[in-house]
């Protein structure tokens, strides 16, 4: 299998001026996505998970173009996207679709759920017929679970679920080769979630998809993913794959994540010894040297402050960026 | 003797399109010293309960039934009355920390406040407790910064800071609406260890508000199952976590994710929640119950008490719901 998006040394900085600063004070630096790096095998879906600020949403935009890169390269299927052309930044736009956390914040009030659908149609492929659109409209409705005569309703008539729905159904009218969701199902009530996240997995299967899946929430990103990575203040602390991340991790964020996340189990959770991790998230602005995971990490040492620590390969997937990894079966399996 | 006894609360609010009734008809009590989850999806009515019972609807809503705690019915208590029990012996912490906080006020004045006005106390000795509580709930240079805005801490920071102002005037019940569902998973560990901390150094019984079930698991001792603003299920967490007895706990469990095992499809329940001014007249899960019979539609199950210290309200034979 070959990588189809293939991210090197990805930097995404913002420039953000303080408040009160004089205008010709040089802006200060956020590094929002630091050198990250990656693979993505065609009809694999890749979770990418971290908490408020570790620049998740940032490399979702990434990729699909929407901000600037500052270092770097994004190749999708060969072609580097900094370097591409408005034609090939086109075809690139179709390909890679994407859908959003707030599923009603995502739609325009103003047009009806077939016109939202349909849109990205008229744009990329003017020359389709109106009664064919509506009938590929008509048809995508349906696989995605909503029922085509509501296809004239406007988007406040729908629950959030559906909203989300609808928004699977625009990124994939064009029948995308990427699909990147970032927190596609946060805003969701579990029972709304789990139908969501089964309608994604099942789209993936069927179309053959390649997808990115952006959540904060582990489990459910562990459900759907085959790789995770663990991204902490815009930097990549682990990579693996789902089974081999949430079993044996071995950065100790990856480690203080999981033993954070609340399993809906009595007797498991009680019972459950939770290292309780202190602090909060340094500021992006000045963020630590070397480790940034090192101010809150309980396994610091001296030298983390020196060198930011490399990606070091374990074999089978598996690469950590911390010197002093370690093993460690967070959660005893049932 | 129970804490706070709700018998029969019912809560409806007047709309441009019609009555809708957001709680209808639930009764529960929660001993002193213990934690009870309300667990429910958006739109259940376990906030509208919370809100009931504290006095604290929106204009357009009505309360009936009985909120009685300590002897007195909350629900026939003037603006004034209520004050004197509310954060004195009911304290209520809210999901939005920012949005509860005053931005233009230091956490000095806002804390103080409670204390000068429910305990006489003057404003030195206010601020001074007020510290000291800030320094309970691990908020670093306590001293100091209890002079800072709300805008000088983080999300987590700020949690804590209501659960200090809560906790003040030392209330016997402290309700806790969706407390760490704004935060993210590592700082929602560090205030959950928190308020365990609490209820055990304080005595303080909790009614932890939240769509989590894995936040329950680890804390609460009893849990109640709401839906379309009507208890499902009520029990101790673990066997009702163990062996639900109702379908929609029943789908509920199965169709969260876990981390520690290898699910290979999600249960889901089919549809959506309710849509609270038009629910059936009997059972408001019915549309989307697997196992629903003829008379589920039209016939309300009664709360019945079984094994013990349980209560479910379903038409369905217990053996049958596996």
């Amino acid at each position: 299998m070959s990588a189809i998006l293939s991210v090197k040394d990805l930097s995404v900085t913002f420039d953000v001026r303080p408040q009160g600063a004089w205008p010709w004070t040089p802006p200060l630096k956020l590094h929002a996505v630091s050198e990250m790096s990656f693979d993505l095998e065609a009809g694999q879906c890749l979770g990418v998970v971290g908490e408020s600020g570790s620049g998740k949403s940032t490399l979702a935009r990434a990729i699909v173009g929407t901000v600037p890169t500052s270092g770097g390269q994004v190749n999708f299927e060969g072609g580097d996207l900094a370097s591409m052309g408005p034609a090939e930044r086109r075809v690139h736009r179709r390909d890679v679709q994407m859908i959003f956390q707030d599923p009603l914040a995502a739609l325009n009030p103003r047009m009806t759920v077939g016109e939202i659908i349909a849109e990205p149609l008229v744009t990329h492929e003017p020359g389709v017929s109106r009664e064919e659109r509506k009938k590929r409209v008509r048809e995508l409705m349906e696989r995605v679970g909503l029922l085509p005569n509501l296809i004239n309703r406007y988007p406040h008539e729908f629950s959030g679920g559906q909203c989300q729905r609808i928004g699977i159904a625009r990124a994939l009218i064009l029948k995308p080769k990427l699909l990147i969701c970032d927190e596609p199902v946060s805003a969701l009530d579990v029972s709304v979630q789990a139908q969501v996240v089964n309608l994604l997995m099942e789209l993936q299967r069927d179309m053959g998809l390649s997808m990115i899946f952006i959540a904060h929430d582990l489990s459910v990103v562990k459900h759907i993913s085959d790789q995770i990575i663990v991204m902490y203040l815009g930097r990549q602390m682990e990579m693996a794959t789902a089974e081999t991340l949430t079993t044996v991790p071995e950065h100790p964020y990856t480690q203080a994540l999981i033993s954070s996340v609340p399993i809906p189990d009595p007797v498991l959770e009680k019972a459950r010894v939770r290292p309780v991790l202190e602090g909060e998230l340094p500021s992006p602005l000045a963020p630590p040297s070397g480790c940034v995971f090192r101010t809150r990490c309980p396994k610091a040492q001296n030298s983390c402050a020196g060198d930011r620590p490399a990606m070091q390969a374990l074999g089978n997937g598996h690469f950590v960026a911390c010197p002093y990894h370690q093993a460690e079966e967070v959660l005893a399996a049932s | 003797m129970s804490l706070l006894n709700i018998e029969d609360l019912r809560v409806s609010f007047t709309t441009a399109d019609g009555d809708v009734n957001a709680v209808n008809g639930v009764s529960f009590a929660i001993d002193a010293k213990e934690t009870l989850a309300i667990v429910g999806e958006s739109g259940s009515g376990k906030s509208q309960t919370a809100f009931a019972a504290m006095g604290l609807l929106a204009k357009n809503g009505r309360a009936t039934g009985k909120v009685m705690f300590d002897g007195t019915d909350l629900l026939t208590l003037s603006e004034r009355q209520l004050n004197k029990v509310r954060s004195k012996q009911v304290s209520m912490i809210f999901q939005d920390p920012m949005t509860s906080l005053n931005p233009y006020i230091r956490i000095s004045e806002q804390m103080a406040e409670v204390l000068m006005l429910h305990k006489g106390m003057s404003k030195s000795d206010a601020i001074a407790d007020s510290a000291r509580m800030l320094d309970a709930v691990r908020i670093p240079d306590a001293r100091n910064r209890v002079r800072s805005f709300p805008h000088e801490f983080s999300g987590g920071m700020r949690q804590r800071i209501m659960i200090a102002m809560a906790l003040l005037c030392q209330p016997k019940l402290l309700i806790a609406d969706e407390p760490t569902t704004a935060l993210d998973v590592t700082v929602q560990a560090q205030i959950m260890q928190l308020l365990g901390e609490i209820r055990d150094e304080f005595g303080t019984a909790i009614v932890l508000i939240t769509h989590d079930l894995g936040v329950v698991a680890g804390f609460c001792d009893r849990t109640l199952v709401l839906y379309g603003g009507q208890i499902m299920e009520d029990g101790p967490t673990d066997t009702l976590f163990a062996d639900p007895s109702h379908p929609y706990t029943h789908g509920l469990l199965r169709a969260v994710p876990r981390l520690d095992r290898a699910d290979s499809e999600l249960a889901t329940i089919a549809g959506e929640p309710p849509d609270m001014s038009r629910l059936p007249k009997g059972c408001p899960f019915t549309p989307r119950c697997a196992m629903r019979r003829d008379n589920c539609a039209a016939d309300r199950p009664p709360l019945v008490d079984f094994a013990g210290d349980r209560r479910r309200s379903c038409h369905i034979p217990i053996k049958e719901v596996v």
